[in-house]
């Protein structure tokens, strides 16, 4: 599936605002993510695996309140909430 | 004399200055620009590996490393994490202090986090692993207690701090938490609070002290006197002889009344254990934790503490507003000693001739959180 990036983590995809990725469940993706792109995933989900306060996933349409939810063929957003300052 | 960098780290990047007399800078940057930088060390060992503790308001933490003077960086590929899982469901929110491990130990560096935290490296920064010596000692939750006892940006371990003579004879001090002892080398720790106050706190039956729960803001240990510490406490400037005593002294009660002794940072002169700078701040009514009377100042010891000496000159003389954080100021090894600060309201200061006259010489940064200096190979 397609996986949308916020300017936050370009860096990572060269600069990439869209990267293919893979996998069953967003843990997956995630996974995926950080193998294609080294570093990625701990920027946006903690040690003990929950999102970071900041970061919002949305699977297709629907916002994702954990990394279990399944990904199918639905293109995944990563999105920097807008806080900040 | 040795050209200076300093590694000036702020709420939004990083800003390298460097000066081969101290009088002219150049400055580059920024680096990491729009992310929040809270250290950046260069390691003496090599003095070509720096290491940065990194993160930006929405990312998580991680510390970045160069080996060009700061022109290109590489991000840890493991950063300090706490182990997944573990029952206290931590999870490193900002590295927020580094330090290079001991002369005969290169490529080992220590990290201390928020929440606290404490990570060794042995591969110059590239990978970290817990000190679960300390990070799951069975008294950590105790002696660092909850929320309400941090910091308002989250509660820091800093001040990590090696014996030049032995490798395995570490200090840390944690805000909230105390001043904590190792001997070897991270296994097992006992707190060194004796001696130290905790104002605000009711006081303990039959005279007792508090063991732990203290606000150390910034610990110091003087290279050429490893038995001598000193702190800037939240409650006070403290000094320790280790090789006389266990119970810290108050030294802090010698400074000028109007002005009191509490601050963030306090720097040692290499070559003098008795010679310390340290910065006050306002600590009256509700904290405001600015220049007392808006007229910002060192105060400098020479004689271990006994007395205190302003040093103003060339700082503004009024309405000035700002502080220095505990990590923003710092000293060089050349004689006279030179003096940097970085304040709150993003300037830069300097003294080459041990704080008898300031300069400023950088405007208009950002919040600034760390100013280190550094001799670049």
């Amino acid at each position: 599936m397609r996986v949308v990036f916020p300017t936050h983590l370009r860096s990572y995809t060269g600069g990439r605002a869209e990267v293919e990725s893979q996998g069953a469940t967003l843990a997956d993706v995630l996974l995926d993510l950080d193998r294609r792109h080294p570093g990625v995933r701990f920027r946006v989900v903690d040690e003990q695996d929950r999102i970071r306060p900041h970061i919002k996933f949305f699977v297709g349409q629907e916002l994702a309140s954990t990394l279990d939810v399944p990904v199918g063929a639905s293109d995944v957003l990563i999105v920097a909430a807008f806080s900040g300052g | 004399m040795s050209a200076i960098t300093l590694f000036v780290a702020t709420r939004k990047g990083l800003w390298i200055y460097r000066s081969h007399d101290r009088a002219a800078w150049q400055v580059e940057g920024p680096q990491h620009y729009g992310c929040i930088v809270h250290h950046v060390v260069l390691d003496p060992r090599d003095r070509r590996t720096i290491l940065a503790g990194v993160r930006t308001g929405h990312l998580g933490p991680t510390v970045q490393r160069s080996t060009d003077g700061g022109r290109t960086w590489q991000e840890s590929p493991q950063p300090p994490a706490f182990a997944k899982g573990e029952p206290r469901g931590r999870a490193v929110d900002h590295v927020f202090w580094l330090t290079p491990g001991h002369a005969s130990e290169p490529g080992v560096w220590y990290a201390g986090t928020s929440p606290q935290g404490l990570f060794r490296s042995s591969d110059g920064g590239m990978t970290w692993s817990a000190l679960n010596g300390f990070n799951d000692h069975p008294d950590q939750k105790s002696w660092v207690g909850d929320d309400k006892d941090g910091t308002p940006d989250g509660p820091k371990l800093h001040s990590v701090l090696v014996d030049p003579r032995d490798a395995r004879h570490l200090y840390l001090g944690m805000s909230s938490g105390g001043v904590f002892e190792s001997k070897d080398r991270g296994e097992t720790w006992k707190p060194l609070n004796s001696g130290v106050s905790i104002d605000v706190l009711p006081p303990l039956p039959d005279g007792k002290e508090y063991e732990f729960g203290h606000d150390p803001h910034c610990v110091q240990l003087h290279p050429k006197n490893p038995d001598r510490l000193w702190q800037q406490n939240h409650f006070g400037i403290y000094k320790l002889d280790r090789d006389k005593s266990e119970r810290w002294e108050r030294v802090g009660r010698a400074m000028p009344e109007e002005v009191g002794d509490r601050g963030f940072p306090i720097v040692l002169d290499p070559a003098d254990p008795d010679s310390a700078w340290v910065f006050p701040m306002d600590a009256t009514d509700v904290w405001p934790r600015v220049s007392p009377d808006g007229r910002p100042a060192l105060f400098h010891t020479k004689d271990g503490g006994k007395s205190w000496q302003r040093q103003a000159n060339g700082l503004p003389a009024e309405q000035a507003w700002w502080t220095v954080k505990r990590q923003a100021m710092c000293g060089d090894g050349e004689r006279p000693v030179g003096l940097y600060l970085g304040t709150t309201s993003g300037e830069v200061w300097a003294s080459r001739n041990a704080g008898e006259s300031f300069e400023c010489i950088g405007r208009h940064l950002p919040h600034i959180y760390s100013v280190t200096s550094a001799v670049e190979a």
